[in-house]
């Protein structure tokens, strides 16, 4: 049931990459300063934007989830959230490399973006052993959508702190991204973003196929154990 | 409305007298946060303390002393069946949250009336950063409060109750510690009290405690259904 459309998804996120690829590494200009590996700059950055809207988008479905009261907005909430998790795992870790190349460290504390990240990362990373924690079906739908809520008012209170906190204006290398990123680079940024998004998607898709799909083996193995009825039927299953 | 407000303060008045007859949380707290300073203090190797170094260890202690607290917030309802006894209740669901939020607010109310003096006896020069300190607690204990209470309702209806409480709760109030820290900062400076940017991080703590209570207040319905 979540497999719908799942064919063209994945074909136009594969068209978009091998696209966005090609414009990074053939038309992207070279940046004056940090040279080629400024280029990590389209995959880290799209990275890291991706997941704090997926985090976000996880909380919009919990409330879904907890006006409704349906377990499907809960599945696409945990979804939305664990690609998340995995993209914001990914974004660190291009940040790191980033990071250690251009300013010579791999962690730079007085750097607000970094530690606001790494803290929005660490209250995610919760997530899990927090919804696995409680046994009841419902009731865990209900707490991680709960959780999803909170964590989602969480991400812009916890930039706007630790933003504040940087007392020292650190040179941001991208003080330009907003305003004076040139036409071409801003170009190749937009289809960056646009392509790790459509992979976001296609990646929240599969998960929740795959899932449904468990689901319904797990089902189906069940009806098939189950010791009511006839031998016979154990040889051909009937399951509906 | 005036029966919310008499089951909030019966709710209240449970918890207080529950506390004040068994004494479950509190000693404990105050034993845990006067020990912490005096490891502190070997930690540090250090006799006295000012300013980020003063603030951060007065807040860590604090935070961590809160958080035995809030471990056991709702162990009562869960084990002595409180919970199912408010459903039954023809009472806003809401109000056992606010009732329990206050209720932490004094507990921590009554921690830092043990654990500051201590900690200005101990570590600091003088007192004169105390009576400002008040400000910043005064908030920081709505928002901790408000926070705990939502974590430790959650976490005490599952198995690893001990364990979600200070794992899901510290990123959660990392933004909070920020902001204490940093208007407590200037306070214990050892030149004298200096108000930097005090206001600014006091208003930072007063949107957090506002977003966080009226975001536990909205979902905490949701947290006793059964």
């Amino acid at each position: 049931m979540y497999g719908k459309g799942l064919r063209p998804l994945s074909i136009a996120t594969v068209v978009a990459f091998a696209i966005t690829l090609s414009l990074v590494f053939f038309y992207a200009p070279i940046e004056a300063d940090q040279g080629f590996l400024q280029k990590i700059f389209y995959l880290h950055v799209p990275l890291a934007i991706v997941s704090l809207c997926g985090f976000i988008v996880g909380g919009i479905f919990a409330v879904l989830h907890l006006r409704r009261d349906d377990p499907r907005w809960d599945a696409y909430s945990y979804v939305s959230i664990h690609i998340s998790v995995i993209y914001a795992c990914g974004a660190l870790i291009t940040g790191s490399i980033w990071a250690k190349g251009s300013w010579g460290h791999w962690w730079v504390w007085n750097e607000p973006t970094l530690v606001s990240f790494l803290i929005v990362f660490l209250l995610y990373a919760t997530y899990y052993p927090f919804r696995y924690a409680i046994e009841d079906r419902q009731r865990q739908a209900r707490y991680a959508s709960v959780f999803a809520i909170t964590a989602g008012a969480f991400v812009p209170l916890n930039f706007l702190a630790v933003r504040m906190s940087a007392s020292l204006v650190h040179p941001r290398v991208f003080a330009t991204a907003e305003g004076g990123l040139p036409g071409s680079m801003m170009l190749v940024f937009l289809c960056a973003i646009v392509s790790m998004a459509l992979l976001w998607t296609t990646l929240v898709k599969f998960e929740l196929s795959a899932k449904s799909a468990q689901g319904q083996l797990k089902r189906l193995r069940r009806a098939l154990d189950a010791p009511s009825g006839p031998p016979s039927s154990r040889i051909a299953p009937e399951v509906h | 409305m005036t029966s919310s407000r008499t089951a909030f303060a019966a709710i209240l008045a449970k918890d207080l007298r529950a506390e004040l007859r068994t004494l479950q949380s509190l000693p404990a707290m105050a034993l845990f946060a006067v020990t912490a300073f005096v490891i502190f203090r070997f930690g540090l190797n250090r006799s006295h303390l000012a300013g980020s170094l003063a603030a951060g260890v007065l807040w860590a202690t604090l935070l961590f002393a809160a958080v035995l607290g809030i471990n056991r917030l709702f162990v009562a309802e869960r084990e002595e069946g409180g919970f199912d006894a408010i459903r039954l209740a023809p009472i806003d669901r809401s109000v056992l949250f606010t009732a329990k939020v206050a209720a932490l607010i004094v507990y921590l109310a009554a921690l830092e009336l043990i654990a500051v003096p201590i900690f200005a006896l101990f570590f600091l020069s003088s007192a004169a950063s105390l009576p400002p300190l008040i400000l910043v607690l005064v908030l920081a204990d709505i928002g901790l409060a408000a926070t705990g209470t939502l974590i430790s309702s959650m976490a005490v209806n599952s198995r690893a109750r001990d364990l979600l409480v200070p794992l899901v709760l510290l990123p959660l109030v990392v933004p909070l510690m920020i902001a204490a820290t940093a208007a407590t900062e200037p306070l214990m400076l050892l030149g004298g009290v200096s108000y930097h940017r005090f206001g600014t991080w006091l208003i930072v703590l007063g949107l957090y405690d506002l977003i966080f209570a009226l975001l536990g207040y909205a979902v905490f319905d949701f947290l006793l259904e059964d």
